[in-house]
């Protein structure tokens, strides 16, 4: 018996290593194991057997039992892995194909770039104003020291809607309006729409965008307008860029001054960008004029301030490499989602 | 303003290297816009002398010249020119060397005959007989004995024709400047070189000025000083050769003795001079004043000109001669026979000039230096200087005296002197006695704690203009910068922050931004079918607008956003998803300012784009705003909408805006050949509607229970409405209910339709069970029995 028992493992060990898949595994299991199988025959025997022997010959049945169980536990794990294997094959994806895009939304050039610059502006302590875009004469002229008749008028070339009422042509009116209604110390950034009567070409628009600053406070100087300014044009253009404040005449400050800032592109060297400048100019500014000032309500006797406008469009055309400044008001979804 | 070179170191000795100059100019203030070296174009031309001439063996025109140009041997040169002789001294273009207008010279053959360079005209060197009366213009200019006639000299040193031209953008506070005294004070003070203005000195003249002039100032407020006065015996004939040269540099084309006088004297201080034949002054008489009703004057230009009786002018007896400050009349004018004139230099009102040359509509060189104020004393001193020319060039006879009629104010202006503020004002420290020498350099006066201030720079007034001058020449870049510390919060305000939170939803959504112009064309109105008597016809209207296009400010966002749509749609884009952050502009009865309006603009069209796909962006953008209590109603009558699909929303109570398909007339009014779709949301209302205040609700704790129920109902009863009605019946155990399908056809009566929802229940204290649920499905059963809707069978 115990001679069968060891036959019984060996062929087993062997057709469970030949088996082709798991059903062949399956019939073996009733063939070996199952209550009319082989084992089951030789177990039959045991009545026949002596007492000494019968916890013997159990023992040996029962492992050889075990061993067959094992060896079909085994082989069925190495098939069930195989058929994953070739499922997964068969589940091969072209990964080269592209991805599926949701339906993007982009930001106008312009206002990222006014984004970029009203952060900038945030971290140094400024609010964001704004002020309306149907403005007085007052305060978009007089109020600034352009009073009637001022050569200054004649070079901006205004839209009126009646002989006080206009479109503005600049941000700066906002520096009255804010000083009428808050006190010093003033820190603000106002941004908004401005009009000037040109006709639109790859350089002019009758509608275009300025970023008016204002700082009112204590002692302010214009070391702090040029900190302020640097401060931008770092953030702007990088951290190597330089700043030039060049003399220059505004009617509502005094100094005023033009700023430049390092070519962005050949660093100063001088190219096709800066027309051999390696300057390029971004915006004006200057220390409030006193008059400013007191037709503001705040006594220059005892503040002073700084201002400076920015044109928004000429920063996002060299920010952008835009060489049209009407591609901004057409809104072509070829320009918009390139941003 | 052109500056020349040449010009500027008659006064100042600049040695500056020309980048220098215009870098050290630009940062005192002077704005150098580019500069440019005369002649620079040409190349390898030299004086040379004719030797001889002879016919050319194969030719009856040319003429083979044997030309000593500086070298060893002569050349042999041939020429088609006829006009010269053994002797001449003329232009040489040597071989490989560049003439006027790029063209290039080589040696050569010409019929036969070896021609190594050609010989040039006035056209090949850049030049007219402008700046070389006595050469001819379609033959070889022959140097006259003001050049240098050294043979192998370069040209452009012998007929002066290498200064360097310099051009300002002066600013319009700086009348000064534009002139070569001006710009010479400025660069001897950007220099620290030393500089003095000159007096002119005229000799004694013959006679009486008032025997032949009398000068009658009508409106002094209006032409603060007139000086005149009169040259007898003008001997009219080309100036000499440097004044010639200036005016070219300074880009003025040289005529005659006496009108070159009257511009290089305008160059020269800055104040603009007039040269009027005595002949035609009709009684000898001046008289400034204001031109009568009716009165006319044909301009030098010869075009006849109504006057306004605003407008100043320089009559005689009997009419105008002159428009003053703007330009002369047509017999004004010097002519070859002109034997007698009378030279006028005054300084009329900025704004006089300005308004009269607009309305004119001639804005001319002299009217541009009137309009911002001239210095009343530069005016006596350059009707001095035109007399002093006039005797230097020998052009005529200086009649004795000068008629000048003085009204200007004679005060000088004082600012106190305040060295420390300044400092503290800039944030430098330049002691005062540096801050003396820097005005002093450029005229001011200093004494006693007063600063002069000298005539010609009306513009200062302030202390802080006094800074400035201080600053600019102290360098602006030597200015140190201070940190600049925070005193402030900076922040964006709630407001702005939503505004943010919009973009940022739609964009999420798939909209992209656009940016419109505020102003349309009333036109647009009719586009979208607005009847004659809408409020939002009512608009601002600019005066003086570009175009209809561009007249009217904006109602409403919807003509611009179609626009947009349309012409995206015409360049072909498959789809455009947009929106707008956008103002309209409502005037106001009884105020002078309209209320300008930030709307939320969208609009859409595409493959894939319905009712729907615009209602799901605004609804995401509720949500984020945290609007939660919105109605919608069906609009049938917005002329622009679709009358079955369009709706207007309300949140808080108050108009939220509308959405809707384009209606199909409005949509071919764009041309747009797809379903388009438009929408509006007021700001302000969805700001007052927002809520972004989260609070944490806890997760469910006891299980849910899910039911459906259909109905059918009439087709145009909104779903909307048995939603909340079955909301009311099942209350406070419904988590949420969801439309599932929406069904009509077969099975389903006609006119009627099948709606189906989804409903979630759950209590947050207990498991419901299910005869709560049941019983709560037949509340709501009951509740639309009421209104005649039965369960779908």
């Amino acid at each position: 018996m115990k001679s069968q028992l060891e036959e019984l493992r060996r062929s087993a060990a062997e057709r469970i290593a030949a088996a082709k898949g798991k059903s062949d595994l399956e019939a073996m299991r009733v063939a070996y194991l199952g209550k009319k199988g082989e084992l089951t025959a030789i177990l039959k025997q045991m009545g026949k057997l002596s007492a000494e022997e019968r916890p013997v010959m159990g023992q040996l049945a029962n492992e050889a039992r075990a061993y067959i169980e094992q060896q079909i536990t085994e082989h069925a794990e190495i098939f069930k892995q195989k058929e994953k294997e070739e499922r997964l094959k068969l589940e091969t994806i072209d990964v080269t194909m592209p991805g599926t895009l949701p339906r993007r939304g982009h930001k106008h050039p312009l206002t990222i770039v006014l984004d970029e610059v009203k952060d900038i502006f945030i971290g140094m302590g400024f609010q964001i104003a704004s002020g309306p875009e149907v403005e007085l004469d007052y305060y978009n002229f007089e109020a600034l020291n352009i009073p009637e008749g001022h050569p200054a008028r004649d070079t901006q070339d205004t839209f009126y809607i009646t002989d006080k009422v206009l479109l503005r042509t600049q941000t700066s009116p906002m520096q009255i309006r804010y000083m009428e209604q808050h006190k010093p110390p003033i820190r603000i950034l106002a941004p908004g729409r401005v009009y000037r009567s040109d006709a639109a070409d790859a350089t002019h628009s009758p509608l275009f965008h300025q970023i008016e600053g204002l700082v009112v406070d204590k002692g302010v100087t214009m070391g702090d307008l040029k900190a302020c300014l640097e401060t931008l044009a770092k953030g702007l253009f990088g951290e190597q860029t330089r700043i030039r404040l060049r003399p220059h005449h505004f009617p509502f400050t005094e100094p005023s001054c033009e700023v430049d800032v390092s070519c962005f592109r050949c660093g100063g060297k001088g190219c096709s960008m800066c027309k051999d400048e390696g300057w390029i100019e971004i915006l004006g500014g200057g220390m409030v004029h006193p008059q400013v000032l007191r037709n503001g309500g705040v006594d220059p006797d005892e503040y002073s301030g700084f201002a400076f406008g920015i044109g928004l469009e000429r920063i996002a055309m060299f920010r952008f490499h835009i060489d049209d400044l009407r591609l901004f008001y057409e809104n072509d979804m070829r320009f918009l989602s390139q941003f | 303003m052109k500056l020349s070179k040449k010009w500027l170191q008659v006064y100042v000795p600049v040695e500056a290297s020309d980048k220098e100059f215009a870098d050290v100019m630009t940062l005192t203030g002077s704005k150098v816009e580019c500069y440019e070296q005369e002649g620079s174009e040409l190349r390898n031309i030299v004086v040379g002398k004719v030797l001889s001439l002879a016919r050319h063996p194969d030719s009856d025109h040319l003429w083979v010249c044997q030309v000593d140009a500086g070298g060893d041997a002569p050349l042999q040169i041939v020429t088609g020119a006829q006009n010269l002789t053994a002797g001449d001294v003329v232009p040489v273009a040597l071989d490989d060397s560049v003439v006027a207008g790029g063209k290039q010279i080589h040696s050569g053959k010409l019929r036969g005959v070896e021609s190594s360079g050609m010989l040039c005209s006035l056209g090949e060197l850049g030049l007219t007989t402008h700046d070389f009366p006595y050469a001819i213009e379609d033959g070889i200019f022959v140097l006259g004995d003001d050049c240098d006639r050294t043979p192998g000299t370069d040209i452009r040193k012998a007929i002066g024709l290498d200064d360097v031209i310099t051009e300002f953008e002066i600013t319009p506070n700086r009348p000064d400047c534009l002139s070569v005294i001006g710009l010479a004070r400025e660069a001897a003070a950007s220099f620290k070189l030393p500089f003095t203005v000159p007096v002119p000195q005229v000799k004694k003249g013959e006679g009486d000025v008032k025997e032949l002039l009398s000068v009658n100032v009508l409106d002094s407020e209006n032409c603060y000083r007139y000086a005149g006065a009169v040259v007898k015996n003008v001997r009219v004939k080309p100036s000499p050769r440097w004044m010639r040269e200036r005016l070219r540099a300074s880009g003025v084309r040289p005529i005659n003795n006496i009108v070159d006088i009257t511009n290089y004297v305008m160059l020269e201080f800055g104040q603009p001079m007039h040269a009027f034949d005595l002949r035609y002054l009709s009684g000898g008489v001046v008289n400034v004043r204001k031109a009568r009703a009716g009165e006319t004057i044909t301009t030098l230009d010869g075009v006849e000109r109504a006057l306004e009786p605003s407008m100043l002018v320089i009559a005689d007896a009997d009419k105008p001669v002159a428009v003053a400050g703007v330009m002369g009349g047509e017999y004004s004018g010097i002519m070859d026979d002109t034997t007698q004139i009378v030279f006028e230099s005054a300084c009329f009102k900025g704004t006089s000039v300005r308004l009269t040359a607009k309305k004119l509509g001639m804005r001319t060189e002299a009217s541009g230096r009137y309009e911002k104020e001239l210095d009343p004393k530069g005016c006596r001193r350059s009707l001095d200087r035109a007399l002093e020319l006039v005797q230097l060039l020998d052009a005529g006879d200086v009649v004795e005296g000068v008629v000048d009629c003085d009204c200007s104010k004679t005060g000088v202006t004082t600012v106190p002197f305040l060295p420390d503020w300044t400092n503290e004002f800039i944030g430098i420290h330049v002691p005062a006695d540096e801050q003396i020498r820097i005005l002093e350099k450029l005229e001011f006066e200093v004494k006693d704690g007063v600063v002069y201030v000298p005539s010609f720079r009306g513009d200062v007034l302030h202390p802080a203009d006094i800074a400035e001058e201080v600053a600019r020449f102290y360098g602006f870049e030597n200015i140190e910068s201070r940190p600049f510390t925070s005193t402030t919060a900076g922040k964006l305000s709630p407001t702005q922050k939503l505004q943010n939170l919009a973009c940022d939803s739609l964009m999420a959504s798939g909209l992209s931004e656009i940016q419109t112009y505020s102003f349309i064309s009333p036109k647009y109105f009719d586009k979208i079918r607005l009847p004659a008597d809408s409020p939002l016809r009512t608009v601002v209207t600019i005066t003086n607008p570009l175009g209809e296009d561009t007249s009217v400010m904006r109602t409403i966002t919807v003509p611009s956003m179609l626009e947009t749509l349309a012409r995206n749609y015409n360049n072909r884009c498959p789809e455009a998803y947009l929106f707008e952050m956008a103002t309209v502009y409502i005037p106001v009865e009884g105020r002078d300012l309209p209320d300008e309006l930030p709307k939320i603009a969208l609009g859409m069209y595409g493959p894939d784009c319905d009712f729907f796909t615009l209602k799901g962006a605004i609804e995401a953008l509720l949500l984020k705003a945290g609007i939660r209590d919105v109605d919608v109603e069906p609009v049938a009558d917005c002329p622009f909408l679709h009358p079955g699909r369009a709706a207007k929303l309300t949140a808080g109570g108050k108009e939220l805006g509308f959405l809707g398909e384009v209606h199909p007339d409005v949509q071919e009014n764009y041309g747009i050949g797809q379903r388009t779709y438009v929408a509006e949301l007021d700001f302000n209302t969805f700001e007052a509607a927002s809520d972004l205040v989260r609070v944490y609700r806890h997760l469910p704790r006891f299980p849910a229970s899910t039911r459906d129920l259909a109905f059918v109902c009439e087709r145009a009863i909104p779903v909307l409405r048995l939603e909340r009605e079955i909301a009311r019946a099942v209350g406070k155990i419904l988590e949420s209910i969801s439309l599932f399908d929406v069904y009509e056809g077969s099975q389903i009566p006609d006119g009627m339709k099948s709606v189906a929802f989804n409903l979630t229940l759950r209590s947050a204290e207990r498991t419901l069970t299910d005869e709560e649920a049941d019983s709560a499905m037949k509340r709501a059963i009951a509740a639309l029995e009421m209104l005649g809707i039965h369960l779908r069978s």
